[in-house]
């Protein structure tokens, strides 16, 4: 998708064909011969093992909504059945429900990788920004994934979400009322929230392609951050790459399988196996693991409005961290202070996912306040700051001076 | 417009007109096949013709409470003790963080009838429990008293009064 394209059809049909719909030119340039800087890492194979992840949930999803009935009253039963009839059913269930963990998992390690080595800033913002849609919608089909075995956190996660719409001034309630489709969560927000559901991964392929897109078109970032200089400073995406990612996306199914097999109910909640009851609420409802740091600021703000834009706001500032951070160094390799705040926001995220699962009152309110604070300060104060005050270690003049000590040498 | 129109002339020209007239019908047309797709959305007419339900109080002595289904939410419909109405009636308005005089929220003192949601995320809250001896909800820690205003947490208002009426001496209507 940038510069010369290197493909070169070598017989008769390859020729017609370029000729007439280049398809195969757009995979040799790519994916086959696509330049990779060659010093990346092993975090850089997480892009293919998210990839993995989506084909996955959409084709173990497929499979499942052929065997569900989106209705309350046979939502539940029909996971049941799902379970126990289905030929494999509980397998491919159990790869879906963990798949959206294992697809959070990596995730999560895609974004702290790009917010360690620098890869949202110029001239990846765009890059970024996809990315950030791409997680936003994630969020969205995950949530609306887990309301529909229609069980107890099931209905009642839906509720406290869908309340949230409730707290916008003036036209809250009426967009409330316009979500659930009656006075409360119900059949008609079940039988919607289900088409979405099958919906959202489509969309999510669409940004994805244009994330791809952004990416091929300044191409990797790098541990070292510095741009690709010439020819000498990559690798062709196949092999080097390709076997790179297979390794890595071997090791994640490792732990994929010890979940699905050993452990499939560790990361859902027992509540979501007592059938919806909308005059009960469970003593403690608690999202998946992945929402909970957002969670713990939703409740960590004593108004109901401010909770919720607060909430909103901590994925909202992710959009702006492209201008937020004011250093020109992309990769904390070079930026000693950026290092360690980096270190310090990790463990606040952390922290913020342990009290989201926490009962909010006394000691864990306080907590969970000083971490809203400090995860927005980290965007809206720390970032700014260091750029201008930290002195960035000396930069290596290209990819391969740190690697051949000679041209290192001759840089200093 | 005319041959003999000046090339630099600032009035509209009869393109224009026709431009921002078609553009504007195009936009009211766009609004008006939208408007369909958003509206379907809305609560149906099988979910409106829920909107009344009629219950019978004669079975619910002093000191209960039952809970009646109306619109897929719970109502709570609690008799409540003189201790409960004297606790109610005795509270200064400051302490209030959406203030509104028991009396307000009942027709007859001793029937409290109100929307069983919790105001901050839409619970259910839990009955005669919490620091006022009210209702407390357990999913982010709001404290009703025993008129069902919101005292302590972060609900924002007190628990809704439904529309309701006296039908018959121990009959209600609500919706």
């Amino acid at each position: 998708m940038s510069g010369e394209s290197t493909y070169n059809p070598t017989n008769g049909f390859a020729r017609w064909m370029d000729a007439r719909l280049p398809i195969m030119r757009l995979v040799h340039d790519n994916i086959t011969d696509y330049p990779t800087p060659k010093n990346i890492n092993y975090w850089w194979t997480f892009g293919g093992i998210l990839t993995f992840c989506l084909v996955t949930q959409i084709v173990t999803g497929i499979i499942l909504a052929m065997h569900y009935t989106p209705h309350v009253d046979h939502a539940f039963n029909s996971v049941e059945h799902i379970m126990r009839n289905v030929n494999y059913g509980w397998l491919i269930r159990y790869i879906h429900s963990n798949g959206a963990s294992m697809f959070f998992l990596a995730v999560y390690i895609h974004i702290f990788r790009g917010m360690y080595y620098g890869s949202y800033k110029a001239p990846r913002e765009v890059l970024w920004i996809l990315g950030v849609i791409i997680y936003l919608l994630m969020m969205a089909a995950a949530f609306m994934g887990y309301v529909l075995p229609w069980g107890q956190m099931s209905l009642w996660g839906a509720t406290v979400i869908t309340n949230l719409f409730g707290a916008v001034p003036v036209v809250g309630e009426n967009v409330a009322i316009w979500l659930w489709g009656g006075f409360s969560v119900d059949n008609p927000t079940l039988n919607r929230f289900f088409s979405l559901h099958y919906l959202l991964p489509f969309l999510i392929f669409g940004v994805v392609i244009l994330h791809i897109w952004a990416l091929h078109v300044p191409g990797n970032n790098n541990p070292i951050g510095i741009s690709v200089k010439s020819e000498q400073d990559t690798v062709p995406f196949h092999p080097y790459i390709t076997v790179k990612d297979a390794f890595s996306l071997s090791i994640f199914l490792i732990l994929f399988s010890y979940f699905i097999f050993f452990a499939p109910n560790v990361l859902g909640h027992a509540d979501n196996y007592i059938p919806a009851n909308p005059l009960v609420t469970p003593a403690h409802i608690v999202p998946e693991w992945y929402l909970l740091p957002f969670y713990a600021i939703l409740r960590a703000v004593p108004d109901k409005l401010g909770g919720v834009v607060l909430m909103f706001g901590a994925i909202f500032v992710l959009f702006l961290l492209p201008w937020l951070d004011t250093s020109k160094v992309r990769s904390a390799r070079y930026r000693p202070l950026f290092r360690q705040f980096f270190a310090l926001f990790i463990i606040d995220c952390l922290l913020l996912g342990y009290l989201g699962a926490m009962p909010a009152e006394g000691i864990y309110v306080v907590l969970a306040r000083v971490g809203t604070v400090y995860y927005f300060a980290h965007f809206l104060i720390i970032l700014p700051v260091l750029g201008i005050v930290e002195k960035p270690k000396e930069v290596p003049e290209s990819i391969s001076a740190p690697v051949l000590g000679g041209s290192a040498q001759a840089a200093e | 417009m005319t041959d003999e129109q000046q090339p630099v002339s600032e009035e509209p020209t009869r393109r224009d007109f026709l431009f921002l007239a078609t553009g504007a019908f195009a936009a009211v047309g766009a609004a008006n096949v939208v408007w369909p797709l958003i509206d379907q959305m809305n609560p149906d007419a099988s979910v409106k013709a829920l909107a009344s339900i009629e219950v019978d109080l004669g079975a619910i002595e002093t000191g209960q409470s039952v809970t009646v289904t109306w619109r897929g939410k719970p109502v709570f419909i609690r008799r409540r003790t003189q201790g409960e109405i004297a606790e109610a009636r005795d509270v200064a308005f400051d302490a209030l963080p959406d203030p509104q005089g028991d009396e307000a929220r009942v027709t007859k003192d001793e029937w409290l009838i109100m929307v069983g949601i919790c105001t901050h995320l839409g619970c259910v809250p839990l009955g005669q429990a919490g620091d006022f001896n009210g209702w407390f909800c357990p999913c982010h820690g709001s404290h009703y008293d025993t008129s069902g205003r919101i005292r302590k947490g972060p609900a924002p208002k007190n628990l809704e009064i439904p529309p309701y009426e006296f039908v018959g001496d121990t009959r209600i209507k609500i919706g």
